[in-house]
């Protein structure tokens, strides 16, 4: 059964003030809305090195889901691990990567962290145990399973998480996974980010239940749905979701409702979905002027600070493609590198 | 020409030559229909469909959630009972989900069953690199099909070609697999209106030559042509057969061909070690023309590796003009 939408607590209530407050240090959330910006950046620099011929290839843009990463990530440790997405630089930001190293990889560089093999559809850094996004869409779900199979085994205490998008719920992968997850009380925390489409098909023509965790019933977990541009909740949802995971109790599917503003990947001409319901969407939804503007509320930061951020954000943006720019290129002799382990 | 009623032409593009082909046939027949990932009102990946579900409605161009073992199943369910669906991978790549009711159903309805059955499904599949798509949305894995009997794998290398084969194989009793190569989405050529099949299962000498059989696949065929104009300016006359089915193969052309010239280069994009060229190469040492060889046969084909992103990379992975000019050449002048 799926509980309801959390509602953030009044604002004015210092004692009863959202999770986030009550979790984390100040520092912390301050982090949180420069990661968020972190993203946003990213993908514009991206999207504009597209454009400009620098990156080649296709990719697809989180802006607008910034909320539904970062808050899935705030409480993780490297250790802790997640699957991603073909949409799925959000995710590796979120997770801890370095943007330089990301954008050496859209470059095609050896810097790159897949060094030039992957690209934008199969980022990933292990390091900050991101297992790397997928062109497969559900590609992922099982092997998150897997991966919390690993931790369960070896007792490791920690938990994995799967980022999936809404088309994902409709693959075999994603119920044969699920259903494993439950049998086993693996833990992994399952997290839909329904966006309203998987490419140009929506959720109401594409899956037969109104919500993907509605799904979870027939998987003996619990569905939860939470407002997936509000940061707070989706971290709150999140942490029930980890306690649960880390308690052996098994998994836990969460919903966050979203959007993305962009077109599904370059080739979109947008003819499945209103200019109203983008615009709707990006003026009164927005996930970063939502946060910033209750981070202002509950003092958690001014102007002066935001504007500091979002200055040393750019700055990161522009040493990373400038870092890409002048990273190697991989050489051709190399072509058949890491298609096997090397063995002395 | 090969083909059977032919009219007018006018230069179209491969995808509208595609379109083209899935317009006529759902004039013609009712029972044909398609399905597939995004091809409605977003006009499919490539803009295959384009505007078709403008003019055929929803029900006749239905986008299928993302499930693609189940969609294409759906698909040999419907075909069984008297339906003529086209089925669209998103990507080739994509089939690799849906192998269980490809390779374990609809190849085999019909056979388990006695002859029973047939079933009438088209499957089309966008394949190919030199898009920058990675590893995953870039391979050439037609000889996995190519070794099920009871399917068919064709890999048209034309507008004109596509279109009259996919006509041929919406007529098929048997599941027909298209492979498109997606560079060639965007080609022009001479396309006749109207109705015409072009049959499956016989290859088409494109160029004829007395020094050398090229045998090459799809978007190969178009290199390999690039290379033999290079090499006649050189005094290397090559022949260039466009194989343009895989399975059932000609495997007669070839054999005459390769009689003629006494060597033989098999060009494609899949990786080289158990491809298409293995089956060609394996196919003329049984054959008569084993005895005509004057070299050991060469074959061109994709590195032993997945698809890199980087361009550089990607294209050194499958063959490309030069290469095959200079395998061409060093075969022809005893240089290997
Ligand atoms: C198995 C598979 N089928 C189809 C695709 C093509 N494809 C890539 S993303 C996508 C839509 C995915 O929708 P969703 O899961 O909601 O994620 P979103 O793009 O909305 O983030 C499709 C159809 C694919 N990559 N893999
Ligand atoms: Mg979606």
């Amino acid at each position: 059964m799926s509980a309801t939408a959390k509602k953030s607590a009044s604002k004015t209530d210092g004692a009863n003030q959202p999770f986030i407050y009550r979790q984390f240090d100040q520092e912390k959330l301050r982090d949180a809305l420069r990661k968020m910006y972190l993203i946003r950046q990213f993908e514009e620099g991206a999207e504009e090195s597209y454009m400009r011929g620098l990156i080649h290839g296709t990719m697809h843009l989180s802006i607008g889901q910034e909320a539904s990463a970062v808050g899935i990530c705030l409480g993780l440790s490297d250790e802790d691990q997640i699957t991603s997405t073909h949409r799925g630089h959000g995710h590796c930001i979120a997770k801890g990567a370095d943007v330089s190293r990301m954008f050496a990889e859209f470059f095609g560089k050896t810097t790159g962290y897949c060094r030039g093999r992957g690209g934008s559809m199969h980022i990933a850094d292990v390091s900050t145990g991101n297992l790397g996004a997928n062109g497969i869409v559900g590609g992922g779900l099982p092997i998150a399973v897997g991966a919390a199979l690993t931790a369960k085994k070896m007792k490791t205490g920690n938990v994995v998480v799967c980022f999936f998008g809404d088309g994902a719920n409709n693959e075999g992968a994603f119920h044969e996974a699920l259903n494993m997850a439950a049998i086993w009380k693996l833990p992994v925390v399952f997290v839909c980010e329904n966006n309203g489409y998987g490419m140009s098909t929506s959720v109401a023509r594409a899956t037969a239940v109104p919500n993907i965790a509605d799904r979870a019933a027939a998987y003996a977990m619990p569905g939860v749905i939470v407002n997936g541009n509000v940061v707070s909740d989706v971290a709150e949802a999140m942490h029930e979701a980890t306690e649960r995971a880390r308690n052996g109790e098994g998994p836990t599917l969460i919903e966050c409702k979203t959007y993305r503003y962009r077109g599904h990947s370059k080739s979109d001409r947008n003819r499945y979905r209103t200019k109203e319901e983008i615009e709707e969407w990006m003026t009164e939804r927005d996930p970063i002027e939502a946060f910033e503007a209750e981070l202002v509320e509950f003092g958690v930061i001014d102007a002066a600070g935001i504007e500091a951020i979002r200055e040393g954000v750019r700055k990161e943006i522009e040493a990373g493609i400038e870092f890409a720019k002048e990273s190697p290129m991989p050489e051709v002799a190399n072509l058949e590198k890491y298609v096997y382990t090397e063995q002395a | 020409m090969d083909a059977q009623v032919e009219t007018a032409t006018r230069e179209l593009s491969y995808a509208q030559a595609i379109q083209e082909a899935m317009a006529i046939a759902m004039e013609r027949d009712e029972r044909v229909f398609l399905m597939g990932e995004d091809i409605g009102v977003y006009g499919g990946a490539f803009q295959v469909t384009g505007d078709l579900v403008e003019r055929f409605g929803p029900e006749r161009v239905m986008d299928t959630p993302i499930s693609e073992l189940g969609g294409a199943g759906v698909a040999v369910g419907a075909a069984v009972t008297g339906m003529r669906p086209i089925f669209e991978f998103q990507f080739s790549d994509f089939a690799t989900l849906a192998m269980e009711q490809i390779v374990n159903q609809a190849a085999k309805m019909r056979y388990m069953l006695g002859g029973a059955v047939s079933v009438p499904v088209v499957m089309r599949f966008p394949a190919g690199s030199g898009t920058g798509a990675a590893a995953q949305h870039s391979q050439s894995l037609e000889a996995w099909l190519g070794h099920v009997p009871g399917l068919k794998v064709i890999q048209p290398s034309t507008p004109h070609d596509v279109k009259g084969m996919l006509l041929a194989a919406i007529e098929d009793p048997d599941p027909v697999m298209i492979y498109e190569h997606k560079l060639l989405y965007k080609m022009k050529g001479e396309v006749p209106e109207g109705y015409y099949t072009v049959p499956i299962g016989k290859a088409a000498v494109r160029r004829e030559g007395a020094d050398l059989t090229i045998v090459a696949t799809s978007i190969m065929v178009h290199k390999s042509l690039d290379a033999a104009k290079q090499l006649a300016e050189e005094g290397i006359d090559v022949e260039v057969i466009d194989l343009r089915s895989i399975r059932p193969m000609d495997r007669q052309t070839i054999i005459d061909s390769v009689c003629k010239t006494s060597r033989l280069m098999c060009v494609y994009e899949g990786v080289k070690t158990l491809g298409v060229g293995a089956e060609i190469s394996a196919m003329i040492a049984e054959s008569e023309a084993f005895d005509y060889l004057d070299a050991p046969v060469v074959r061109l084909g994709g590195a032993e590796t997945p698809i890199p992103y980087n361009p550089e990379l990607e294209k050194a992975t499958v063959p490309q003009v030069d290469g095959i000019v200079k395998a061409a050449r060093d075969l022809v002048t005893g240089a290997r």
